[in-house]
């Protein structure tokens, strides 16, 4: 057992929490925020250009073979900035995914360019009626010869709005909610047959709904079988954003403590008061909690799929979930009205850390899968 | 980073398997899973067996009988043993006055004290809490008044643990009134057969007798017996509540008790299936076990610090108030577990050598009591309201 970070881990965390700290003030974020692309491309860029783009990716294509650790510690740093790139999107499921499943001539087509930053790709896996349940799939793939076209629709696909490609996982044959005949594609959102509609998201993104009548798709890896790939890593964008939370979390509790240090009432810093010191003391309960999740997922996501991997990610999920609500309702509460504010920083980490639960299942869904993959005997 | 024991932790753990395998006696192990009533002579044996094995007292240095295990192994120990059966520790000798002993004794009490320890010759109980001194201990009022080369003590110490058991206790007693809270208190060792000692049981609400007061009436006590220096005895205290508090997250204890649940869980039915495939029932069971592994994932990180010479400080605070809360939520499903039969008081049951038929099943007896006993968790070795102070004052320097 050893929970300490090599140099080169240390050097990488540096590195993520400097570029951060140095472009994303506040009022940069709002800018980013309110822009067209809804985050910043300059920022993307310095990303590539420092190589944490291509950090996960095996070194045979380019990559540093980066693992779950070393994904861990951008994405805390990224979560400390309430960052607003789709870099857990593009980079870790949509790469992952051709990564796992790609033909040669996809990884050397698409690959090089995600790892670079020079392609930002997008996955849509929602629908409508899913309700985080990737196994159930409506839209639906036809194969006429080699080409297949696709039909359906795809629910909140953050990054999709600027997305070069999109990852769609569709039906190609059995019932709604089979785990067999899920495949996914390619599609380019420009292509025939693509609608986006785009949208502001809560926590400050952006992203569509992907409506598609049959849209050309090209087939990433087997007709039918991509259901194992999409669950692995799935997997790694949960440790991910776990571990975006947890950033997110000590921002929260820092600047939550700072207040009650500053804030003046009756004559006496708040934090004097020991309803608020308990309160304080809960959340960072909640926050070592978490935190201890988080590491335990990161370092399963990179190991080889089996039950006990899924079952410590989906814990993983479910408790940072609701550690990262409760965070960040105390929080908002130990402020008081400041944070019911736009121009309040904290009210936006509050955001973020709630909506991190919206994307790839919730409290409610983890602890649902948890429950039927627990040991009993 | 890796969260993997290694290779020779993994070797460790199954060589104290092995041990508990060939061991533990069967009688007892069955009495600590099916929460059976626990004699002194039980307790006794189970040490003898540790001690034969230099296990007794894993924290103490090697000198004295101790282990050169670091706080990994130690976690591995603890764990597997709640796993087996094997009966908790009766920590007030060996892990609570044998450290202060060891810290600020002199040369005489060591060589004295701690060989009775590790033989079981002594059973040692703390007098620390009273009536009016809880939480907050600082104001006890026993006092200890120095006539010649003996300190005559006077006053009550209450919630002393298996005290009906014990020879010696160890007090924290007053030696200066005059001097502010904290400075004037002495760290005595006292012997429970000196005249003017009297213990008197407490009945918890569950019905036991696991607690007891004990009052002092003029009752001699040897100069000699004073542990670190008249009117210091806080320094003791303060040390020895450190080491209390790193043991209290209780994680093997809360494994033992999850997977008891799991087996309770499976043999109770509901619906004309086993309780724990009930929706709402095993999603309880898996939200207690979710938030217990990232409980000892805490610990363990703690404990690797540790290894690396870090001390365990306000963290284990946390580690307290979180590590009862998950056992409190067990006992809370395991009463549930069994229905209406969480109701019927049987006493006689709990007896191990019952021969009548059990109303329900062997575990059953046990299960509302232990959950009215397991309150009991957020309450003693500070308060949870006490470790949050701690943390906010120590942590959060509010």
């Amino acid at each position: 057992m050893d929970f300490k970070l090599t140099e080169e881990q240390q050097m990488l965390q540096e590195t993520a929490a400097r570029l951060v700290r140095d472009a994303y003030t506040f009022d940069k974020r709002e800018k980013f925020s309110a822009s067209e692309t809804g985050f910043s491309p300059e920022f993307w860029q310095q990303m590539g250009e420092l190589g944490l783009t291509a950090i996960p990716f095996p070194e045979e294509l380019g990559g540093f073979g980066g693992t779950g650790v070393e994904n861990m510690l951008i994405m805390q740093e990224l979560g400390r900035g309430i960052t607003l790139e789709p870099y857990m999107e593009s980079v870790i499921l949509a790469g992952g995914l051709i990564t796992q499943l790609g033909s040669d001539s996809q990884k050397d087509e698409l690959l090089g360019a995600i790892a670079s930053g020079e392609l930002q790709a997008a996955v849509a896996l929602d629908e409508p009626s899913s309700h985080y349940l990737l196994n159930d799939v409506q839209t639906t793939a036809k194969q006429d010869g080699s080409d297949w076209t696709l039909s359906g629709r795809k629910a909140v696909v953050i990054g999709g709005h600027t997305a070069g490609k999109i990852l769609v996982s569709a039906r190609t044959a059995g019932d709604v909610r089979d785990e067999k005949g899920i495949s996914l594609f390619i599609v380019d959102p420009k292509g025939a047959g693509v609608t986006r509609r785009e949208y502001a998201t809560v926590d400050g993104r952006k992203g569509c709904e992907l409506f598609l009548d049959n849209a050309p798709g090209e087939l990433l890896g087997q007709a039918g079988e991509a259901f194992p790939a999409i669950t692995y890593q799935a997997g790694r964008a949960i440790a991910a954003l776990c571990a975006e939370a947890i950033g997110a979390m000590e921002v929260a509790c820092d600047v939550t403590l700072d207040y009650l240090k500053q804030r003046k009432q009756f004559g006496v810093p708040i934090g004097k008061f020991q309803a608020l010191q308990h309160r304080m003391v809960d959340m960072r309960t909640e926050l070592e909690q978490a935190t201890s999740m988080t590491i335990l997922a990161a370092c399963v996501a990179s190991e080889e799929d089996s039950v006990e991997r899924t079952r410590t990610l989906t814990a993983a999920k479910f408790l940072v979930n609701r550690s990262a609500r409760k965070v960040a309702e105390e929080a908002i509460q130990l402020h008081g009205g400041i944070a019911m504010t736009w121009e309040y920083s904290l009210a936006h980490y509050a955001k973020r850390l709630v909506m991190i639960s919206h994307q790839l299942g919730d409290d409610d869904h983890h602890l649902e899968a948890y429950a039927k993959l627990m040991s009993v005997a | 980073m890796d969260i993997h024991y290694t290779p020779e932790e993994l070797a460790f753990r199954d060589e104290v398997r092995e041990f508990l395998k060939n061991e533990l006696p069967e009688d007892i192990a069955a009495k600590v899973k099916t929460g059976k009533n626990m004699s002194k002579a039980d307790h006794e044996r189970w040490q003898k067996i540790l001690s034969k094995r230099g296990w007794y007292a894993p924290g103490w240095p090697v000198e004295f009988g101790g282990t050169t295990w670091g706080p990994v192994e130690k976690h591995i120990f603890d764990e597997e043993s709640a796993a087996y059966g094997a009966p908790r520790t009766v920590p007030f000798g060996v892990n609570m006055v044998a450290p202060v002993i060891i810290k600020f004794g002199t040369e005489e009490q060591k060589q004295h004290y701690l060989p009775r320890i590790l033989s079981g010759e002594d059973w040692w109980c703390q007098g620390y809490s009273e009536p009016g001194a809880g939480s907050d201990l600082a104001s006890l009022k026993t006092r200890a008044v120095r006539e010649g080369d003996h300190y005559i003590v006077n006053g009550q110490k209450t919630w002393t643990t298996l005290g009906q058991h014990a020879n010696w206790i160890f007090c924290l007693v007053r030696t200066d009134p005059e001097a502010q809270q904290q400075r004037g208190i002495s760290f005595l060792l006292i012997d429970m057969a000196t005249p003017g000692i009297t213990v008197r049981p407490i009945i918890t609400l569950d019905g036991d007798h696991e607690v007891n007061e004990v009052f002092f009436d003029d009752v001699k006590v040897p100069v000699e017996n004073l542990v670190g220096e008249e009117n210091k005895g806080w320094t003791c205290a303060k040390y020895l509540l450190t080491h209390e508090r790193t043991g209290l997250a209780g994680i093997g204890a809360s494994k033992a008790a999850l997977t008891h649940l799991k087996k309770v869980a499976t043999q109770q039915h509901k619906n004309g299936k086993p309780l724990i495939d009930d929706a709402v029932f095993r999603a309880q069971v898996a939200q207690v076990e979710i938030e217990l592994m990232a409980a000892e994932m805490s610990t363990l990180r703690i404990i690797a610090a540790a290894k690396e010479g870090g001390v365990p400080g306000a963290e284990s605070s946390i580690l307290k108030v979180k590590g009862t809360e998950i056992r409190q939520a067990i006992t809370n499903l395991l009463r549930k577990a069994i229905g209406p039969y969480a109701l019927p008081f049987l006493p006689e049951e709990l007896e191990y050598d019952f021969d009548g038929d059990m109303l329900n099943s062997e575990s059953s007896p046990a299960l509302a009591g232990d959950y009215f006993n397991m309150r009991k968790l957020s309450i003693f070795g500070g308060s949870n309201e006490i470790q949050k102070n701690i943390v906010s004052k120590m942590i959060l320097e509010l």
